[in-house]
């Protein structure tokens, strides 16, 4: 480890104009845009994928990029993947039961955006406590996120049984109705989800870099995501939002995230400060 | 060990045994200090992180929870929230991250080691305290291989030794100190000139 770890130590200056290159490459080329991505976090992962892809410079890594395009899904990978937990934080989700659901109960039907959604874990998590709450079989969540090899894994719905037992915990904390054991089904060390939630789930590809509104919805959430952007990008995606958005519609972020440094702040009440919830506002 | 005008930011590293250990040190810095301060505890995943507020009484100078996005200020101590890495990215700025976490540990010491080498290269100074994993090995090597000063506290001293002893295992720091003596170099840190001070 010690060896592979200095074989990736480089001039800091170096790496800088190499990635630089690099993420312009695979914008070029793929019509990925990472431009707007937070460098620390980025950084941390390009040297991790320099050591998967075996390559001891980002221009290399970049050569094989552009060369080879079997290896760009793979390192797409690296760079957006994150592992979540179903019904991560659960006050938030105590709070959207508690605060948001009696809201949304007005509505004839519903749509839901859940913007990042990795693997999935958080768009079932909503879909089973909107049927909890008797709302889903009047509901639509779209689950967007730019990685298509985690989107088809995410419309499996099928995690490791061991993350279940987690996953339960955070489920009874969120103020459950039922039990999650409800919902799936276990075989061979795998928990799959019902079909009876898929129905009201969709996923699609979509990039909140690049791409633009596609629906009017009533809330949507997208938790640690924003993070991993900087300022500009933070502000196209919270722009985003405040025109999917419907008058009064609900916006729920992650725990370290903030609207405070958006120029669409003002665009939005403070619905749960504790949570990160926010509505937006009814006379804009 | 005298560190004047030689050093642009700390780092230090801390779990089982640290609080104690960081109760010692951070009393230390002197107000007007001019380099920040960017510190990880392993703390249990739960409980909402209360360590700035705790430390905040103890300091002389500010202690705040690192926030995402937020510019680096001078002479503030910064703790890494519960359950997000932190990382130091050019601005210099804090950025947050939950990624997987690293050595079982989210918020992980060497995350934050590790970026913060990339940008403060050999003017950083990292410190390993007590703690009971191997996380901050690889931080410490990377902060030594960019040219920073490394310091680890001693082993017979550390409620929980695993931590330095991992440290020590891969890379020689440039000093292996009791918390009073880390405490001394501490003191010998720049302050913000009369000048800057006005501005």
């Amino acid at each position: 480890m010690d060896a592979e770890v200095n074989s990736v130590k480089m001039a800091g200056r170096e790496f800088d104009i190499e990635f630089n290159l690099l993420i312009d490459a695979i914008y070029h080329m793929y019509h990925y845009d990472f431009r707007g991505y937070a460098a620390a976090s980025l950084r941390r992962r390009l040297r991790a994928a320099m050591i998967r892809f075996g390559c001891s410079s980002l221009s290399q890594l970049q050569h094989k990029v552009v060369h080879d395009a079997a290896v760009f899904p793979a390192l797409l990978d690296f760079l957006t993947v994150q592992v979540s937990e179903m019904f991560r934080d659960p006050a938030y989700f105590l709070a959207l039961r508690r605060h948001v659901v009696p809201m949304l109960r007005t509505y004839p039907s519903l749509k839901v955006w859940v913007a990042g959604c990795s693997a999935g874990e958080e768009a079932y998590s909503l879909a089973i406590l909107l049927q909890e709450e008797g709302l889903l079989s009047k509901t639509m969540i779209y689950a967007t996120d730019i990685n298509s090899g985690t989107l088809q894994k995410a419309a499996a719905g099928v995690y490791d049984v061991d993350r279940v037992a987690g996953f339960t915990a955070n489920h009874h904390l969120s103020g459950a109705r039922s039990s999650l054991s409800d919902y799936y089904s276990a075989a061979y060390g795998r928990a799959m989800f019902n079909k009876s939630l898929k129905d009201h789930i969709v996923f699609s590809d979509h990039s909140l870099a690049t791409d633009s509104v596609f629906a009017e919805v009533q809330l949507v959430s997208c938790r640690n995501v924003l993070i991993y952007f900087d300022r500009a990008l933070q502000d196209r995606a919270i722009g985003l939002f405040r025109e999917a958005l419907c008058r009064q519609g609900f916006l729920g972020i992650g725990t370290k995230e903030s609207l405070r440094f958006s120029p669409h702040a003002d665009a939005f009440l403070n619905f749960v400060p504790t949570e990160r919830i926010f509505q937006k506002r009814a006379e804009l | 060990m005298n560190l004047a005008g030689r050093i642009d930011a700390v780092v230090i590293g801390a779990s089982a045994g640290g609080l104690e250990a960081l109760a010692v040190l951070l009393p230390a810095l002197a107000p007007g200090l001019s380099p920040p301060v960017f510190i990880v505890v392993h703390l249990p995943r739960t409980p909402p992180s209360v360590l700035a507020e705790i430390f905040a009484r103890k300091c002389a100078v500010p202690v705040r929870e690192a926030e995402d996005k937020e510019a680096v200020s001078p002479g503030t101590v910064y703790f890494a929230p519960n359950n997000y890495h932190l990382l130091v990215d050019r601005g210099p700025q804090l950025s947050l991250s939950a990624d997987d976490p690293v050595h079982h540990s989210r918020p992980s010491i060497d995350v934050l080691f590790e970026s913060a080498a990339e940008i403060y290269g050999a003017r950083l100074l990292g410190i390993i305290l007590s703690g009971a994993n191997e996380d901050g090995a690889v931080g410490l090597a990377a902060i030594h291989d960019a040219g920073g000063v490394t310091v680890v506290q001693s082993p017979k001293e550390a409620r929980a030794p695993h931590m330095v002893l991992s440290a020590l295992k891969l890379r020689p720091p440039d000093r292996v100190l009791p918390l009073n003596e880390i405490a001394d170099i501490l003191r010998t840190l720049d302050r913000v000139g009369p000048l800057e001070r006005m501005n």
